[in-house]
C-alpha cells in the first residue's frame, strides 16, 4: 500500500485521528470506478447503469449492516453524522410530539446533538442536559432522575469525541426500552473502535460516520429499527428516496466508499484495536513522564485510539504552535471560534486553565512507534520551554497555590 | 490559524524572558490576565537613576500572539523614559504583529502589563506609604 507508506513518515504526524481519518487506498480504490465508467443513478430502474449502481448501493448496505449486525433494510443514508443525528432527534421529536414533549441528552454530547436540541426548545420542547461524573460517564442515577412520564427521547453518544470515553449503551437500552422512551444513539467516533451489535441493544435510532472510520467525508447513515417500529419525520422532502425518510439522489461512489470502509472495519477491528492500544499506552507512558500532567476522562472505559491531556500551566494554542510537526486538536479557547475552552473539559469539573492547557491525541490506522516517539519527545522539549517562560509555572515552583491568587480577569 | 511572520519570530525566539527580583527597589512588576481566561502576563523594568527603562523581562502564559506582544514590548520599552513608555499603545502592537481580530486582546493585555508594572514602580518611589502587590 503505497499510501499508507506515503503517510507513515509524511509531517506533520497525523495525531488526530479524531477529527477525520485518512480514506484507506483500499475504499479509494472501491470508489473509483462509480466515479467513471459506472456513473448510473441507483433510482434508475430502466437501464444497466443504473442496476448496476443499485447494486453496489445495496452490497455497501449490507456491509454497514453487517458492522453493527443489523437488517440491512434499517440503514438510511445521509450525508453525514450530523444530518443523521438532525433526522434522528428532530424526526422522532416531531412524530412523537403528541406522546410528549420532554428530550433528554448530555452536556458532553456533540454540538450536532446539543444545537438540535436547542432548535426543538425553540419549537416548545422541553430538553434536560444531564451532567457528567469528573470521569465523563453519565451518572446512573441522575439519568433515572431526569426521566418523566412526558419524556419521549434519549439522546447519547457512544464514545466522546475529546475525551474518547464509552457510555454505558446496553444498560440506557435496557431502561429505555422498559420505560417506552426512544433511544438515538451517536456513533460516530464508535465505529471500527467499539463492538456493536444492534440485534443485542435496545437502541432505536443509530446515527453513524464514513470518514471518521477511513471512509469518505460528506457520507453517513442513520439506523432507523423496524422491529419494534420507530417512526420519523422526514426533514428533507423530494423524491422518496430511502423510503421517503430522506430525498436526494443517492452519491454512489460516497456510499460504496462507506460500504468498502464499515467492511475493513469488521475485518480488522480487533487486530487494529490491540495495536493501536499499544501505541497510545505508550504514548501516555512518555508524557506522563512530564511533571503536572493530567489524563481527562476515564482510562478504562474509553476507545484506545484516544488520549486526552491536559498539561498543566502552558497554555494548549502556544503549546500547538511549538509542536506543528504534530497535528493534534487543543481544549483550548483559542483554536475554536468561541472564546471558551472545551465544554466537554469544564462538564468534567476541569478548571479553566486546565481545559486551556489540553492536547486530544488521536492514534489510528496509519500511526507507527516512531511517529509516537517522535511526539513524546517534542512535547517534552516544547513543554519545558513553554514553562521557562510561564508566570504560573513559576509561582508553582515558589509554592504559590494559584486559586488563592486575586486575578485581574480581562 | 496562520501567524504572521513576526508572531513566529518572537514565539521561536521570545526576546528577554526571565524575571528580576521583584524586591528590588529599582524594579517594576505588572502582572495581569487570568488563567482562567487562558492567558497571564507578568512584565518586569529595570529603571535607572535618570528613570529610563534599562532592561525588561517577561513570562506569559498564553497563546502565540500573548507571548509575541509581551515579548515585543521589552524590546520597545528598554531605552524609554516611563512617561515615553507609558504611550505605548495595543494598536502599534496590533499593528506591528499583524494581529487578527481575534487576537487584540492580546496586545491590550501587553498595555496594560506595561502600565502596571510602571505603576508598581512608581509605588516604590512615590509616597512609600502602601506596599502594593500587584496580582500576586
Amino acid at each position: 500500500m503505497m499510501a499508507t507508506a506515503d503517510l507513515a513518515m509524511k509531517k506533520p504526524v497525523y495525531l488526530d485521528y479524531s477529527a477525520t481519518t485518512p480514506v484507506d487506498p483500499r475504499v479509494v480504490d472501491a470508489m473509483i470506478p462509480f466515479l467513471r465508467e459506472d456513473f448510473g443513478n441507483p433510482a434508475s430502474r430502466s437501464h444497466a447503469y443504473g442496476w448496476k449502481a443499485e447494486e453496489a448501493v445495496e452490497a455497501a448496505r449490507a456491509h454497514v449492516a453487517d458492522l453493527v449486525q443489523c437488517d440491512p433494510k434499517e440503514i438510511i443514508w445521509t450525508s453525514g453524522a450530523t444530518e443523521s443525528i438532525n433526522l434522528a432527534v428532530k424526526g422522532a421529536a416531531h412524530f412523537y410530539k403528541e406522546k410528549g414533549r420532554h428530550i433528554i441528552t448530555v452536556r458532553t454530547e456533540h454540538k450536532a446533538t446539543l444545537d438540535t436540541c436547542r432548535e426543538l426548545e425553540r419549537e416548545g420542547f422541553e430538553v434536560t442536559y444531564l451532567d457528567v461524573k469528573d470521569n465523563g460517564l453519565i451518572d446512573w442515577d441522575v439519568l433515572v432522575a431526569a426521566c418523566r412520564p412526558d419524556t419521549i427521547l434519549i439522546s447519547v453518544m457512544y464514545v466522546n469525541n475529546e475525551i474518547g470515553v464509552i457510555q454505558d449503551i446496553p444498560r440506557i437500552g435496557e431502561w429505555c426500552r422498559e420505560k417506552g422512551i426512544i433511544f438515538h444513539v451517536d456513533s460516530a467516533q464508535a465505529t471500527g473502535k467499539v463492538a456493536i451489535n444492534l440485534q443485542a441493544l435496545k437502541v432505536d435510532l443509530m446515527s453513524f460516520s464514513a470518514h471518521k472510520t477511513y471512509g469518505p467525508k460528506g457520507m453517513g447513515a442513520l439506523f432507523v429499527r423496524r422491529k419494534p417500529r420507530i417512526r420519523i419525520e422526514a426533514q428533507i422532502h423530494g423524491g422518496g428516496h430511502e423510503r421517503g425518510m430522506r430525498s436526494g439522489t443517492l452519491p454512489t461512489h460516497q456510499i460504496v466508499g462507506m460500504g468498502e470502509a464499515f467492511r475493513l472495519a469488521k475485518l480488522e477491528m480487533a487486530v487494529e484495536n490491540d495495536r493501536i492500544r499499544s501505541l497510545r499506552d505508550r504514548l501516555w507512558k512518555g508524557l506522563s513522564e512530564i511533571e503536572a500532567v493530567y489524563l481527562n476522562g476515564d482510562l478504562d472505559h474509553r476507545v484506545p485510539h484516544n488520549l486526552n491531556v491536559s498539561f498543566n500551566f502552558v497554555e494548549g494554542e502556544s503549546l500547538l504552535m511549538g509542536i506543528k510537526d504534530v497535528a493534534v486538536s487543543s481544549g483550548s479557547a483559542c483554536t475554536s471560534a468561541s472564546l471558551e475552552p472545551s465544554y466537554v473539559l469544564r462538564a468534567l469539573g476541569r478548571s479553566d486553565e486546565l481545559a486551556h492547557s489540553s492536547i486530544r491525541f488521536s492514534v489510528g490506522r496509519f500511526t507507527t512507534e516512531q511517529d509516537i516517539d517522535f511526539t513524546v519527545a517534542l512535547l517534552k522539549e516544547k513543554v519545558a520551554k513553554l514553562r521557562e517562560m510561564s508566570p504560573l509555572w513559576e509561582m508553582f515552583n515558589d509554592g504559590i497555590d494559584l486559586n488563592t491568587v486575586q486575578w485581574a480577569a480581562h | 490559524m496562520a501567524y504572521s511572520e513576526k508572531v513566529i519570530d518572537h514565539y521561536e525566539h521570545p526576546r528577554n524572558v526571565g524575571a528580576f527580583d521583584k524586591q528590588e527597589p529599582d524594579v517594576g512588576t505588572g502582572m495581569v490576565g487570568a488563567p482562567a481566561c487562558g492567558d497571564v502576563m507578568k512584565l518586569q523594568i529595570k529603571v535607572n537613576k535618570e528613570g529610563i527603562i534599562e532592561d525588561a523581562r517577561f513570562k506569559t502564559y498564553g497563546c502565540g500572539s500573548a507571548i509575541a506582544s509581551s515579548s515585543l514590548v521589552t524590546e520597545w520599552v528598554k531605552g524609554k523614559t516611563l512617561e515615553q513608555a507609558m504611550t505605548i499603545r495595543n494598536t502599534q502592537i496590533a499593528e506591528e504583529l499583524a494581529l487578527p481580530p481575534v487576537k487584540i486582546h492580546c496586545s491590550i493585555l501587553a498595555e496594560d502589563a506595561i502600565k502596571a508594572a510602571i505603576e508598581d514602580y512608581k509605588s516604590k518611589h512615590g509616597a512609600e506609604t502602601s506596599e502594593r502587590i500587584k496580582a500576586a
